[in-house]
């Protein structure tokens, strides 16, 4: 009996503990805006689907590049992508920002499709180039009276985490059918590229 | 040893119960209370906790000198909250505006030092944590009137950052793991790409 009750405990009480910390914001003496910030900023990459598909392949193909890739990637991504989003809140025009994206999908997915192993400064570069695009993005869809600062930092956390997603999938590269099941999804990655590429045209 | 092992998670388990307890019955918030002569302590300490632009860069810093090692920790640990205070005299003691957004520098130089995991000198690194704290400090002093109860709550901010940094550099000291290292540099660049906007956000809104 006082096993199964310290087994519910130390199973239970960390969840208890979680859960009681993630309470609605009170707002009294918070600016208004703050919180719903750094939310709606955590919120914005998840919420596109092009944006997601890029940085999960960003992961994927770190991890199938291995030492040193799997963590110089998701370190120089972030940072140029805040330079591009720098950009947009400078209102310095970047043309064909939705065909830069789309762009992304199918050059990372087919990457990751063949499993291409270019040097790292040039792998480097390419990730770096096309993260001024979705840092643009990011950069002018900031909604208006948002607490820029937390929404930047939700939105560079978002992308860290959708990074780290790519990078534990990306794991199973060490296996012969996590090989081939990277590769497969490098290929949809491509395809919904190709998808999105086409949809700004039509 | 499973006897052992069991005994310790179910003090654990006790102990996360306990605090449970404790989270889900709050006191009121005394931020504001004049009257027990605690409220600038909470102001203080609530001001620097709900600053995004101040916690940030002082979690980097303690990131950069829990990668480095104890010694670097320790100076960090004593130089950062001493040096804040002193700026946030300064600061106190005059009316002059800094309208650049210069708590980004911070953020930039900070961040990236923990992305890049520069081998910075000691000496270097005091040098830096005092120039941060006397930065930060003097912004949060800045335009304030200098009276008993805000020296209070820039003692109330000082130990918050006393206690975040002892907590941050303990931590990061204790990482052994290449991979938890490497996790730790990426927090970095993640500091670096915010300070980034928040320059484009300060320039957006002129």
């Amino acid at each position: 009996m006082s096993g199964l009750r310290s087994r519910l405990a130390s199973r239970w009480a960390p969840l208890l503990f979680l859960i009681a910390f993630c309470a609605q914001s009170t707002q009294a003496h918070i600016q208004k805006g703050e919180a719903i910030g750094f939310l709606s900023g955590l919120r914005h990459p998840i919420s596109g689907l092009d944006h997601v598909m890029a940085m999960i392949a960003v992961g994927l193909w770190g991890a199938q590049l291995g030492q040193p890739a799997i963590w110089v990637l998701p370190v120089a991504f972030p940072m140029v992508m805040a330079l591009g989003g720098m950009m947009g809140l400078l209102g310095i025009p970047l043309p064909g920002i939705e065909y830069g994206i789309a762009a992304s999908m199918i050059l990372l997915g087919a990457a990751v499709m063949c499993e291409l192993r270019p040097p790292l400064a040039l792998a480097a570069a390419l990730v770096g180039f096309f993260a001024i695009f979705h840092g643009h993005a990011h950069g002018t869809e900031l909604p208006p009276g948002e607490n820029g600062l937390l929404y930047s930092m939700g939105f560079v956390m978002a992308t860290g985490l959708l990074h780290g997603v790519g990078i534990s999938v990306g794991l199973v590269h060490r296996w012969t059918w996590g090989r081939m099941f990277l590769r497969f999804a490098g290929a949809f990655i491509a395809g919904a590229g190709v998808f999105f590429l086409l949809r700004p045209a039509a | 040893m499973k006897r052992r092992g069991g005994s310790l998670k179910t003090r654990v388990g006790m102990v996360l119960a306990l605090l449970l307890l404790l989270a889900i019955c709050p006191l009121p918030t005394q931020a504001h209370l004049n009257s027990t002569g605690m409220g600038p302590i909470y102001d203080g300490l609530l001001h620097f906790l709900l600053s995004p632009e101040d916690i940030v860069p002082v979690i980097a810093l303690a990131l950069f000198a829990g990668l480095r090692g104890p010694e670097y920790a320790r100076r960090a640990l004593f130089l950062l909250p001493g040096f804040w205070f002193i700026g946030c005299l300064i600061g106190t003691t005059t009316t002059h505006f800094v309208p650049l957004p210069l708590t980004a520098v911070s953020f930039l130089v900070f961040g990236g030092l923990v992305a890049a995991n520069v081998q910075l000198s000691l000496r270097t690194t005091s040098v830096l944590a005092m120039l941060f704290g006397l930065l930060h400090g003097y912004l949060n002093g800045e335009g304030l009137h200098c009276t008993v109860s805000i020296v209070v709550a820039y003692l109330g901010l000082v130990t918050g950052i006393f206690v975040l940094v002892a907590l941050v550099t303990a931590f990061v000291i204790r990482l052994r793991s290449p991979w938890a290292r490497v996790a730790v540099r990426v927090a970095g660049s993640w500091v670096v790409a915010s300070g980034l906007l928040m320059l484009g956000w300060a320039a957006h809104r002129g």
